[in-house]
């Protein structure tokens, strides 16, 4: 599993972030962007991380924490290598999101809001993904899947080593 | 006013409260979580709801929130609507969804406003059946404490610290039920407010650290009004008394001072009084050398017997004592041998600060009236550090501009969220000039950072910018012009333009800059608002009584027989090369409440009693005066100190002295001899105050264990301790009633077991009390107030070659040399630092934390190096170490320390 | 039938690039607008009788109008592209597929209300959106339809497209505001309305994609042109999405005022064979249950309410007869409760106390009493009660599930368990 407590931001992705903050409107406005720049090359936000981005935006850790806390896709503990997003709202229930739930529990040995034990994949629940007429749906990192079925589910988890 | 109807009645309303405002106002006992009066309302709890209906002929009505409904006349409501109180109940049955059931543990029972409302709604009954959420608690350092499991999200902490306060740790994470109210991680509150937590939470979630470990519900606390004795500002506190032990501080009301809050230092810092360092028997000096006991009766002989030996007699009086015992011992001494005991530097500031607050040329504001100003200029000051309050004040001026706009687009002022969305990142210009940092930086609209010389030169370009008759500053560079000119026609434009200056500036030119500034406005026949703040709770009263040189310099400068310092640290004041030889030759009578350097000096030492077992008068920068009245009444030797100086006085013979048996005699003394002092005996009712014959109960009416209290020593039912110099009775026997504003020894009404019964003390939500505001302005302007614009204006500072001109930058926690007494708030002293410019460190390759050398009224003195970017080149600050402010600024030389030094 | 707002979909479902989109047409709009006066473009869409399709239905030509002449400056136009209303996928597809259409209504909308600034707020799960949108702006910035003086109009106009946190709540106009300022996205008190007082205290209209969408084609082809495309008062046509055990889920652009039997049947051909439809949720989740005897209604805003539900965001889902109502307010009350933003009491603690009655009735583990509690919550968490619309639009299924599926839940509290208990865990 990734834990990136111990680095310090890479000086790119500091340029990238202070840029950010430059170039917004007001730089707070700029801290969700800048949290998932950090997401994206770790994985997750460590505290260390957090308080790098807060002082490069000009926001303190509480602030920033206070936002980042509030939303579903900023993880704020490691995840594993890939993250799961699988729908749980309403279309997706009536069209047995439950089964492929049971599924990934079976196969992964993970319910909702773990990580498997080797580190590479973590399954979370998501609110309506927006792909209602393909339900269940679900999203394995930026990809998106519908009209889930064993067979189709077994073989997108197998893509992804 | 506006009428309303409430369930059928007619009540009435100033036309621009809300709905709850003029309910709580009218005395409806209408339950809220989320409003409060200083934070406005934003409509998140939901628990003021009410029936609103559109007209006549309307029976259904639409449910409102009060809070969030601005009155309109002939409007009409009900709070009786059973739609409306089954509402009522249902938000606080959500409310206690996860609520712990634990009052009987928790320190907020008895006082809890989750409590009252829940009795008021009459939720009892618990339907909800499945399992709470918990939370982990936070260590948030020595003052409060955290139990996030009693939250009831209501949001009025962070409202408070972040948004009123200008906090930035402590804020809201996660959402849904899970809202989170804390700190990032554990540690220390950072805000210097962190402790109207206790007050504002209304519930157990933040409570006073400090008071649980010597606990003890409301109920069983006596109560006595109070000054803050731990700065100039003058709070007006209830200190809360039992078993002879102050348990805690909290606020009290004045709409005109410090409303709801107080700062951490005045909160917390009372731990002195119960301190080891406490002087508590009288004290001589024996043939050993050694000091010992005395009895009280042998200490008077003996320092009557000095006062009758004859020679010089000097007098030095303290800033931090009452005016009563300033007054007494310039009385025992003569005014020519009476002298005010402050450094040669802060008593040119004080003096200043008299002369121009005394000539009637300006308005001095309350800080309800600073929050009212709309353009201010801080002048050389560092107000969060000297004076909390007024800085907490500054921070609500800004805002003003963010109101005018609400007003033009019909948004009530109350309406928090709204008014705050309109404003966006607008403020009202507010410009900071001083040579570090400070707190309020993060809503100035310029910061000017400078040395001090530089800054007063700005000041006076500001005066001369507003009125061309005033003082020219030559050679101002263009920068400094510009911002002059800006400062200039932001202070012109203001309806209530304000200057804040103070003795923490450190350079009585900055004093004349911003008088001058006031005179100017005034020539231009604007009505200037001029607060100059003063460092101790009574040095504009000592400053007002004293004139001439004055400084405790001054008062050595001729040899002395006998020498009656009170309540007041000399060291603290002058260099010990000034002192010592002084001390020396004369002899030395210290009356203190606590133990000092000069403690240890004296022949005699006379325990002073400190505002827990005396009452008094005090002068705030206002030049308000206000009366502290005594909590603890447990017999012990301190007495108030004007007491020690008046047996002394009877026993040497001095007629004058045998007139003192109240403070009200002295203060009347004082009265007569100062015109300035004339209103004073009207701050506050008389010791000999009695409605029907009747004291004032200060045991709340439930208290208990009277008879169990001292059980541990004696089972047999103690007589209670007797009052005779109070208005207040110790016990809870006396008279219940409508109290005089300034005697309030807590606030208690049916229903409202909390903080929050304050409103039905109040003459209206948030405004005067019932009665008027405590305490008397002494000085006031005056339409024939003639002040002569100052002339002297320095050079611009100019560095020289391995000298540094040092500055001491003062710190809420520690400078205080009380409250530095204080356990919690000794936890939360900075170390003493050297504060330099970065650039300037890598010219001498001083890092972070090095320790340095330098030398100070011919001591020397080690410090650690700390780098603050912002201090102009060639400046130095020195922090953390008040007892030798007195000799700074001052130009020094750093060096490495001498092998060995620590 | 016309069908503007789809006109332009490619087999492929690949948007068009600058030159296609173009050569279909694009951009003439913006042309035309750009002759316009402002006010002119403002009240052509108020005469068309344009209705928000973000869920509120609020006339769009009086959103725009509210902004004040004088109103300080910069101004703000920000685009609701965080769909994330359970059961709806409708500005995915225009985000996706006709990313230039959306390009090019902001800045005729922006032109309108004479913002500088545009932002388009998008839910963070739409990468696909995202990327089609990045790429169309840049080619749109490239030809100089954005940016400073546009086309020679003197017209300059910023665009930003900002990807979400992941928040329904942000999906509500004044959260959306206070998100893409950085700070907690709570929903804001009003007044001050957004139109006076949005981003960063200045005049912000906030509109849906799909709402926006329209805007083009209005200028283009006018007003009566578009209240002629719909079957009701309002103008227009309509993204209706069918979801659910239906033959041919998806989404169908169809005129606003279609009955819901003719999106069922015909469109999205009936249920899938061995199911039978009971009930449907119009417009996502915080709409009430429309049942069988009432699918004859027109989807328009007026008419859907006189069968005691709204239009939502017209993305129906059908509820079969294997699937247990109880289990799927269950479900949806989870997703209110876990979404509230924690702001307001009633919906903070009152919305995981019905999720848990739910579940527990669902469990088997129901209590006479637990019906009457919901129903007191149906009451106290609706509109005036509450602190924003969330919590209310959560009582829309569960009001009418208690009146509608009352039987059911009696069955469950009374024989303690689930009767579709079997069909709960799996795929079926
Ligand atoms: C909880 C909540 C969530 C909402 N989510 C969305 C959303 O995802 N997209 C949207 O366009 N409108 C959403 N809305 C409606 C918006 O508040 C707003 O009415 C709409 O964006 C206005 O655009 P329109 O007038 O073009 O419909 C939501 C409202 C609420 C109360
Ligand atoms: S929101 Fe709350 S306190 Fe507040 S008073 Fe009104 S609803 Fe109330
Ligand atoms: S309900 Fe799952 S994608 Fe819509």
């Amino acid at each position: 599993m990734l834990t990136a407590e111990a680095e310090p931001l890479d000086a790119a992705l500091r340029a990238q972030i202070a840029d950010l903050a430059q170039h917004a409107e007001f730089s707070r406005a700029a801290c969700t962007d800048a949290l998932k720049l950090v997401q994206k090359r770790y994985g997750y936000v460590s505290d260390r991380h957090l308080d790098e981005v807060a002082a490069l935006i000009g926001m303190t850790p509480a602030e920033l924490d206070g936002v980042a806390t509030f939303y579903n896709l900023i993880f704020r503990r490691p995840v594993g290598r890939h993250v799961i997003l699988l729908c749980d709202s309403n279309v997706c229930w009536v069209m047995g999101e439950a089964g492929a739930r049971a599924q990934i529990r079976e196969r992964l040995g993970i319910l909702p809001g773990e990580t498997t034990a080797d580190g590479r994949f973590t399954l979370l629940p998501i609110v309506c993904l927006g792909h209602c007429d393909h339900a269940p749906a679900m999203m394995v990192d930026d990809d998106q899947y519908g009209d889930l079925n064993p067979e189709r589910l077994e073989a997108i988890l197998d893509r992804y080593a | 006013m506006t009428h309303f109807l409430v369930d059928g009645k007619t009540y009435t309303a100033k036309p621009d409260d809300n709905v709850l405002q003029a309910c709580i106002g009218a005395g409806l006992d209408l339950p809220y979580f989320c409003w409060h009066p200083a934070l406005g309302s934003v409509g998140a709890c939901r628990q003021c709801a009410v029936k609103q209906y559109a007209g006549a002929d309307d029976a259904t009505g639409t449910m409102v929130m009060a809070c969030m409904t601005p009155l309109a006349e002939g409007a009409r409501f009900s709070l009786a609507d059973p739609q409306a109180v089954s509402f009522r109940a249902s938000v606080i049955e959500w409310l206690m969804i996860n609520h712990p059931h634990d009052c009987p543990v928790c320190e907020e029972g008895g006082e809890c406003h989750l409590q009252d409302m829940t009795m008021m709604t009459g939720h009892a009954y618990r339907r909800y059946r499945f399992s709470k959420r918990t939370h982990r608690n936070q260590n948030l350092g020595p003052f409060i404490k955290h139990e996030m499991n009693r939250c009831i999200a209501c949001y009025r902490c962070t409202r408070f610290y972040r948004d009123y306060a200008g906090g930035r740790d402590l804020d809201v994470f996660a959402a849904h039920d899970h809202v989170y109210f804390g700190r990032h991680a554990d540690g220390a509150l950072e805000s210097e407010f962190a402790g109207n937590l206790a007050e504002i939470c209304p519930t157990g979630v933040f409570t006073d650290k400090t008071f649980s470990a010597r606990f003890a519900r409301k109920w069983d606390m006596r109560g006595a009004p109070s000054i803050c004795v731990h700065c100039g500002v003058g709070c007006n506190t209830t200190v809360n008394e039992r078993a002879g032990e102050v348990r805690r501080i909290v606020n009290r009301y004045n709409g005109s001072v410090n409303g709801y809050f107080l700062c951490d230092r005045g909160r917390f810092g009372h731990g002195f009084v119960g301190a080891p360092s406490r002087i508590r028997t009288p004290l001589a000096r024996g043939a050993d050398g050694k000091p010992a006991a005395l009895s009280s009766k042998d200490a008077i002989a003996s320092f009557a017997a000095m006062l009758r030996a004859g020679g010089r007699i000097i007098g030095i009086g303290s800033p931090r004592a009452s005016l009563e015992s300033n007054f007494s011992l310039r009385v025992l001494v003569g005014q020519g041998n009476f002298y005010a005991g402050v450094s040669a530097g802060e008593a040119a500031s004080l003096r200043l600060i008299a002369q121009v607050q005394s000539s009637g040329a300006a308005r001095i504001p309350s800080l309800r009236e600073v929050e009212r100003a709309d353009a201010a200029l801080v002048l050389g000051s560092d107000v969060p550090n000297a004076a909390p309050l007024a800085a907490l004040a500054l921070r609500q001026m800004v805002r003003a501009t963010g109101f005018a706009l609400a007003e033009k687009a019909k948004i009530p002022h109350w309406q928090d969220a709204g008014v705050r969305t309109l404003a966006g990142p607008l403020r009202s210009p507010l410009f900071i000039a001083s040579p570090a940092a400070t707190r309020l930086d993060d809503i100035a609209h310029t910061v000017y950072r400078a040395a001090p010389a530089d800054i007063v030169r700005l000041g006076f370009a500001v005066a001369a910018r507003i009125d061309f008759s005033a003082p020219a500053v030559a050679d101002l560079s263009s920068g400094d012009a510009a911002l002059a000119q800006k400062i200039a026609d932001a202070l012109l434009a203001a309806e209530n333009p304000l200057i804040v200056s103070g003795v923490e500036a450190s350079d009585p030119s900055v004093i004349e800059a911003a008088a001058n500034i006031a005179l100017a406005l005034r020539a231009r026949q604007k009505n200037p608002a001029l607060l100059l703040n003063v460092p101790e709770c009574n040095s504009l009263g000592l400053a007002l009584m004293t004139d001439g040189p004055s400084d405790v310099e001054a008062a050595f400068a001729t040899p002395a027989a006998l020498a009656i310092v009170l309540e007041n640290d000399l060291f603290r004041r002058a260099g010990g090369e000034a002192l010592d030889p002084a001390l020396k030759t004369a002899r030395l009578v210290v009356l203190d409440h606590s133990q000092s350097e000069m403690s240890l000096r004296a022949d005699l030492v006379l325990p002073a009693a400190s505002f827990a077992e005396s009452g008094g008068t005090l002068v705030s920068s206002e030049g308000r005066a206000q009366r502290f009245y005594q909590p603890i009444f447990a017999e012990s030797e301190m007495r108030a100190a004007w007491r020690w100086l008046g047996e002394a006085g009877v026993a040497a013979g001095r007629a004058a002295c045998e007139t003192w048996n109240t403070e009200d005699d002295i203060l009347a003394a004082l009265a007569k001899t100062f015109p300035v002092f004339a209103a004073a005996p009207r701050a506050a009712p008389a010791e000999n105050f009695r409605v029907a014959g009747c004291k004032i109960p200060s045991e709340p009416h439930r208290f208990s264990g009277r008879t169990a209290m001292d059980a541990a020593r004696n089972v047999r039912e103690p007589k209670p301790p007797v009052s005779a110099d109070s208005p207040f009775s110790t016990t809870m026997e006396g008279f219940y009633g409508k109290i005089p504003p300034a005697l309030l020894p807590y606030t208690w009404a049916p229903a409202w077991n909390s903080v929050q019964a304050i409103s039905k003390f109040q003459s209206e939500i948030g405004g005067e009390l019932l009665g008027g505001d405590p305490g008397i302005r002494l000085l006031e302007t005056r339409a024939d107030a003639t002040l002569p614009y100052y002339t002297f204006i320095p050079n611009p500072f100019a560095p020289r070659e391995k000298m540094w001109w040092a500055v001491f930058l003062p710190r809420v926690f520690g400078d205080d040399e009380q409250s530095a007494l204080a356990a919690p708030i000794r936890a939360r002293m900075a170390p003493p630092a050297l504060a330099l410019n970065d650039q300037d460190a890598a010219m001498i390759g001083a890092i972070p934390q090095q320790i340095l050398a330098f030398e100070i009224g011919g001591a020397r003195k080690n410090l650690a190096v700390e780098i603050r970017p912002e201090l102009p080149r060639g400046v130095v600050g020195i922090s953390g170490v008040p007892a030798i402010a007195h000799a700074l600024p001052a130009w020094i030389s750093i060096t490495r320390p001498e092998p060995g030094a620590t | 039938m016309e069908k503007p707002l789809t006109a332009m979909l490619q087999p492929d479902g690949q948007p068009l690039d600058m030159a296609g989109y173009e050569r279909a047409g694009g951009y003439q709009a913006l042309r035309k607008a750009l002759t316009m006066q402002p006010e002119a473009i403002t009240a052509e869409v108020k005469r068309s009788k344009l209705r928000g399709r973000g869920g509120g239905g609020f006339s769009t030509g009086r959103k725009w109008e509210a902004v004040p002449h004088d109103a300080p400056r910069p101004r703000y136009l920000v685009v609701n592209a965080d769909e994330m209303e359970p059961g709806s996928f409708k500005d995915r597809l225009l985000l996706e597929q006709t990313p230039h259409q959306m390009i090019e209504s902001v800045i005729i909308s922006a032109f309108a209300i004479q913002a500088e600034i545009a932002y388009i707020f998008v839910r963070a799960e739409y990468v696909r959106s995202l990327s089609a949108l990045a790429r169309a702006l840049a080619e749109a910035q490239a030809r100089g339809y954005v940016g400073a003086d546009i086309l020679g109009s003197g017209f300059a106009l910023t665009i930003h497209v900002h990807a979400s946190g992941g928040r329904y709540i942000c999906g509500e106009s004044s959260a959306l505001l206070t998100a893409l300022e950085g700070r907690r996205p709570l929903p804001r008190s009003r007044p001050p309305r957004s139109a006076q007082s949005g981003l960063w205290g200045k005049p912000s209209v906030v509109n849906n994609v799909e709402t926006l969408c329209c805007v083009p084609h209005i200028v283009e082809r006018g007003a009566d042109w578009f209240l002629g495309l719909s079957r009701c008062a309002d103008g227009g046509t309509k993204l209706f999405g069918m979801s659910g055990r239906v033959k041919r889920p998806g989404l169908y652009e169809l005129p606003l005022g279609t009955p819901l039997i003719e999106i069922l049947e015909e469109h999205a051909a009936g249920m899938q064979d061995g199911y039978q439809c009971r009930a449907v949720l119009p417009g996502g989740a915080s709409t009430a249950f429309v049942m069988r005897e009432d699918f004859y209604v027109a989807m328009d805003y007026d008419a859907v309410k006189t069968v005691g539900s709204g239009l939502g965001t017209g993305n129906v889902m059908a509820l079969d007869d294997r699937r247990c109502p109880i289990g799927l307010l269950r479900n949806l009350e989870h997703f209110f409760a876990q979404e509230s933003c924690g702001w307001c009491t009633p919906c903070r603690d009152g919305l995981p106390w019905v999720e848990r009655i739910l579940a527990a009735i669902e469990a088997g583990e129901g209590e006479p009493e637990d019906i009457e509690t919901l129903a007191r919550h149906v009451d106290f968490l609706g509109p005036d009660f509450t602190f924003c619309d969330l919590a209310p639009g959560a009582m829309q299924p569960l009001g009418s599930g208690l009146k509608y599926f009352r039987a059911e839940f009696e069955q469950h509290v009374n024989e303690k368990r689930c009767p579709w208990h079997e069909s709960a865990g799996g795929w079926a």
